[in-house]
């Protein structure tokens, strides 16, 4: 299970319009997908930027969920509480056990992950398992589930709420890699593929220097500036002269995501 | 956790009687195959398929120093470790589910030193069970270097590659004294049938020494062999059988009852607001309390199972 609860704050962005924080979080992550990927999808704001990216430039794309599931189809008005129940098999070609789904990664086929974390830092890197000394931790997370095997062996996008207390300077703890300390010590690590291609925040799309890793302001959501993206972050930031702004949602991409959920579970 | 030697898994293997017999037995039976200090693997994922019956009974036989793995741990791991069956859980995520937020009870164990859960990588959980399942020691695989976790665990090794010199990451074998797996249906050997999500308990069922089934009812040995290609475990490979209806609930069993949300809902409240006070007053309630397990469904309540059946049903639903 990849681990969402760090975008359950229910704080609203200062970039609230006619929308939700959440909402253009999903909005933004389903633009980062093309037509026919294969996309590890949690629950919740992942889901749906997946389920908006089919409607929309993507039909092609395959949904898996780590409880084994390939190809589901998410009926609008029932999306599911976890990842390993039995409504994430509805319309599904095909369930195998979590083992091999998990494999899928390691085989190659899938080519995005969706993360959350309670923390990240300037390479990417996400904790979801200790805040503190984790020798000593202040709180106890519930760890990594499959996202330590999504941020190693996939492309990520990593979606999450924009504020200086989850963007640090060193996370507490790596529970998923992103670049490590930059450079090629991801590779050196014994991990040669993947990384961390996009972090979509309610402030701004971020994603890393080629060659540094460090990550870098690609473009600002609507009505932000780069000063309040610095201010919401606890490590320097590269931000481009010039940098652009982000098309705000369309009305056709917010139908959508009322549609699949009506009730607003995941985008209140 | 150490590796158990080959010599040692053959011979348990070789002791164990694997003729096509009855053994159907209680609950209460099934939990004297359990010895205190056993590593006992829980089928199922999350709120799925989980064999709640049978944590209901080793709760009830007061078991003690229990090692639970399993592949991702729900509110069964705060019962046990409350309860006090085990202070050692090997998962890869350990709350009640996303929809309820972080575990108190996990925190308020894990914080204080009182009990462990040590993290692995989902990948890694079930890599380590299909390397038990497969009689090697140990698997290869590509996830978890470059991450704090690695350093957390018992037991995983980098290598290089004595084929290609590229780095890989060894995770050991587990095969579990027990393993709890709940199944919809069964005959009076074991021949399991398992419909929908499997998780990881294929490769549970054979990595393990004895295999304690629960189901949701028993059928008979035609049935089973009418549609071969639907049974998932052999009854070589297990010790036990159990009816056990209902034997997931408050959780799912797939095709047959979704999760009983309001159960789990009332629960997650007890836990937040009144902690381990509210869990242990839980297990009187609805652990100690029961006479036996019909008495347990009762007490969860014909209006919730109800609700859940009708729920779960639906997935046969076009």
């Amino acid at each position: 299970m990849t681990t969402d609860l760090a975008n359950r704050s229910t704080d609203n962005s200062p970039t609230q319009r006619d929308y939700t924080a959440s909402q253009l979080l999903a909005v933004s992550a389903s633009r980062v997908l093309e037509e026919g990927q294969i996309v590890f999808a949690g629950i919740g704001i992942t889901l749906l930027a997946a389920t908006l990216a089919q409607r929309t430039h993507a039909p092609g794309l395959t949904i898996l969920f780590e409880g084994g599931v390939i190809g589901p189809f998410i009926v609008p008005g029932e999306l599911p509480p976890s990842t390993n129940e039995q409504r994430c098999t509805r319309r599904a070609n095909m369930l195998v056990p979590i083992t091999d789904v998990l494999l899928l990664l390691q085989r190659g086929y899938v080519d995005i992950g969706f993360m959350g974390g309670a923390q990240i830092d300037r390479y990417g890197n996400l904790n979801s398992s200790f805040i503190g000394d984790p020798e000593n931790p202040k709180t106890r997370l519930p760890g990594t589930g499959g996202g330590n095997d999504i941020a190693s062996l996939s492309e990520i996008i990593v979606a999450m709420k924009h504020q200086k207390r989850r963007f640090v300077e060193k996370v507490d703890f790596v529970t998923s890699p992103g670049f490590l300390s930059g450079g090629s010590s991801r590779a050196d690590s014994g991990l040669p593929f993947g990384g961390v291609k996009k972090v979509v925040t309610d402030l701004a799309i971020l994603g890393f220097d080629e060659k540094t890793r460090q990550m870098r302001v690609d473009a600002l959501q609507p009505g932000v500036t780069a000063e309040e993206v610095q201010d919401n972050t606890a490590f320097d930031l590269i931000v481009p002269e010039g940098v652009k702004v982000a098309p705000p949602p369309t009305e056709k991409e917010l139908a959508i995501l009322s549609d699949l959920d009506p009730e607003r579970l995941y985008t209140a | 956790m150490t590796v158990v030697p080959y010599a040692q898994l053959r011979e348990r293997t070789r002791q164990r009687d694997c003729s096509l017999h009855e053994k159907v037995i209680s609950l209460e039976e099934a939990a004297n195959i359990v010895n205190d200090g056993d590593h006992v693997a829980v089928g199922g994922c999350t709120v799925s398929r989980t064999p709640i019956a049978m944590i209901w009974a080793l709760v009830r036989a007061r078991k003690q120093g229990l090692t639970l793995s399993r592949s991702i741990t729900s509110n069964e791991g705060d019962i046990a470790y409350v309860s006090g069956i085990s202070d050692h859980i090997m998962t890869s995520w350990f709350s009640q589910g996303i929809v309820w937020g972080i575990s108190k009870m996990m925190r308020a164990y894990t914080e204080t030193g009182r009990a462990r859960f040590e993290e692995w990588s989902h990948m890694a959980m079930g890599l380590r069970y299909r390397a038990g399942a497969m009689g090697v020691p140990f698997m290869p695989m590509r996830a978890m270097m470059g991450s704090d976790i690695v350093g957390l665990v018992d037991n995983a090794q980098e290598m290089e590659c004595p084929f290609t010199g590229e780095r890989l990451l060894l995770v050991p074998a587990l095969n579990p004294d027990v393993a709890l797996i709940h199944v919809q249906r069964c005959d009076r050997y074991g021949n399991a049938q398992i419909d929908g999500l499997q998780f990881m308990d294929l490769d549970i069922a054979m990595a393990a020494n004895k295999v304690i089934l629960t189901t949701e009812r028993i059928v008979s040995n035609e049935q089973i062999r009418r549609a071969p290609d639907h049974t998932k475990i052999p009854f070589f490979a297990v010790e036990a059988v159990v009816e056990a209806p209902y034997g997931c609930a408050p959780h799912e069993c797939y095709g047959t009852y979704e999760p009983f949300f309001e159960h789990m809902d009332m629960y997650a409240q007890i836990s937040a607001t009144k902690g381990e006070e509210g869990v242990k007053e839980y297990l009187d309630e609805f652990y100690y309390g029961p006479k036996n397990w019909t008495e347990y469904l009762e007490r969860v309540g014909l209006q919730e199972m109800l609700d859940a059946t009708r729920r779960g049903r639906s997935v046969y639903d076009d």
